[in-house]
């Protein structure tokens, strides 16, 4: 577990100082209140709160859908201010694949449509992700034609197909079955294992956080502040105390404010 | 062995103090008024609706009653934003009931006993319908893929012909498929007036000469015309349109 770290190492994204406020129909509602956190390379750094701790809010602010109200968010130094193709999103929702379009057409449309590749080319990258993720029978079924965890299998191998600086993963499994996400979780991690890729993976399940991530972010909510930092357990030898420990320290840091206030109403 | 994840760059845990509600100032506050009210559809449409008549009266004043540039200009107003939306949705309930054989009066005293005639009232017959539907089906364009364009970094024509364009297809086929129903019609009772060129040709012109005549065999054959053309093109254009599109991609079944 030892490395040699130069100190002065730049992180790949930084965020700094972001407040996030958007509107709703009727009201002007502050998602994110000056939030710092910093992404090195090869991170699989997990962005952790209860619902409405604006976590998704501040994955898509560094997706460039939304601009901080006050801070900036820099990725290799420069400020993030649209959504591009350096970093690409994975949804929580099924329908983020064109229905249009093929498996293999899915993921070789952003490599054409950003200019990143072409023709044969395009073509070939798109094939080696979907075989990593063990799609190749299905390139060329439409998206109708397969289940969940399979979509999302699609959505990240086109994600990772691009090869972004950074890939950003909005609660990807919450969607699915326990039984797939616990597939896919490990399956992320072989994905990881080979390519070493950076991921912001947003999630509200502690276990899926200290399973999949190295680097924890804990969010209280209204609006959203950091609360800690943390780092996940050691994934060999997997050590099930270590992670349960881990588990109880989150859930009592998440849930502090619940037992000074028993009056509140229980969590539904 | 070495861990998996040796290359990672460890560091140590960072905790903070959360800041007191005081310190933000709002986490929820009302929006102002004139925000409120422009959320109010019906006021931003009263507005339009003053807009169009007054642009309506200069316009008449100033291009002495040219309808047709005056159509173009006022398309060219905003399109992307909500006003836009409004403007097309006002002009839409404006026109979308308004019978197009109303407007074959005016079409003769334009354009003359012709060609220009039919096409101005089978174009004011289509176009309505067609954007409705266009217009909703990108309105119900999903979040999600939209953004997925944008992180493509699709941006302008790119990103209505790539993603909005076949995600709204279903909902420009229905609306084609009812256009294409408004302008079948129309073209027969406009025939049935004055046929295709002043007074001859057309199917609706032979129903409207053998009525003339009581050759009721004959008008009964040119309505069985009008059907058949209408079951085939519904049939065998629209059904294989569908079956290539949104049938193989599940978005209709």
């Amino acid at each position: 577990m030892s490395q040699s770290i130069s100190p002065k190492m730049e992180p790949l994204l930084d965020v700094r100082g972001v407040t996030l406020q958007y509107k709703t129909k009727e009201h002007l509602v502050t998602a994110t209140y000056r939030v710092d956190f910093q992404v090195f390379k090869s991170d699989r750094y997990v962005l952790l709160g209860p619902s409405g701790c604006g976590k998704s809010t501040l994955l898509k602010a560094v997706g460039g859908y939304l601009a901080p109200t006050e801070g900036e968010i820099r990725l290799k130094g420069a400020v993030i201010t649209k959504p591009g193709p350096d970093r690409m999103m994975v949804f929580q929702e099924f329908d983020q694949l064109m229905p249009w379009k093929t498996v293999r057409e899915n993921v070789v449309f952003p490599l054409v449509a950003s200019g990143k590749h072409a023709g044969r080319a395009a073509e070939d990258k798109a094939m080696q992700y979907i075989e990593k993720v063990n799609l190749v029978k299905f390139a060329n079924h439409y998206p109708h034609m397969l289940s969940g965890g399979m979509k999302q299998r699609v959505a990240i191998a086109r994600g990772m197909a691009m090869e972004p600086d950074v890939l950003l993963m909005d609660e990807p499994y919450a969607a699915l079955d326990a039984l797939t996400r616990r597939k896919m979780q490990e399956e992320l991690l072989q994905l990881w294992d080979d390519t070493h890729f950076t991921v912001i993976f947003v999630t509200h399940s502690i276990p899926e956080a200290i399973k999949c991530g190295n680097r924890i972010l804990l969010l209280s909510p209204h609006p959203g502040q950091v609360k800690a930092e943390l780092a996940s357990v050691p994934r060999d030898p997997p050590n099930a105390d270590a992670a349960k420990a881990l588990e109880n320290r989150i859930h009592d840091m998440l849930f502090v404010d619940e037992i000074e206030e028993p009056e509140e109403p229980q969590h539904a | 062995m070495p861990s998996k994840d040796a290359m990672l760059i460890v560091r140590p845990e960072i905790h903070h103090e959360l800041v007191g509600a005081e310190a933000f100032g709002v986490v929820e506050k009302p929006l102002s008024i004139f925000e409120r009210l422009y959320n109010i559809s019906a006021l931003r449409k009263a507005a339009i609706l003053l807009m169009l008549a007054l642009a309506w009266e200069i316009g008449a004043r100033l291009l002495d009653n040219d309808l047709l540039v005056l159509a173009a200009l006022l398309t060219a107003i905003g399109i992307a934003s909500r006003i836009g939306t409004d403007f097309l949705e006002t002009l839409t309930s404006m026109f979308n009931p308004l019978p197009a054989i109303a407007l074959l009066p005016i079409a003769l005293i334009w354009f003359g006993l012709g060609n220009g005639s039919l096409i101005f009232v089978l174009v004011h017959s289509v176009l309505w319908s067609v954007a409705l539907n266009t217009h909703s089906g990108f309105l119900a364009v999903s979040n999600t893929l939209r953004m997925v364009g944008k992180n493509y970094g699709l941006g302008g024509f790119a990103y209505v012909a790539q993603i909005l364009i076949p995600a709204a297809f279903p909902s420009i086929l229905t609306g084609l498929k009812i256009g294409w129903a408004f302008a079948w019609r129309t073209l027969i009772a406009s025939e049935l007036v004055f046929g295709v060129s002043s007074g001859s040709g057309g199917l609706g012109w032979y129903i409207y000469e053998n009525k003339n005549q009581l050759e009721i065999t004959n008008v009964f054959a040119g309505l069985f015309m009008v059907i058949m053309i209408g079951l085939a093109v519904e049939n065998l254009i629209f059904r294989y349109i569908e079956s290539r599109t949104v049938r193989k991609w599940g978005m209709q079944h």
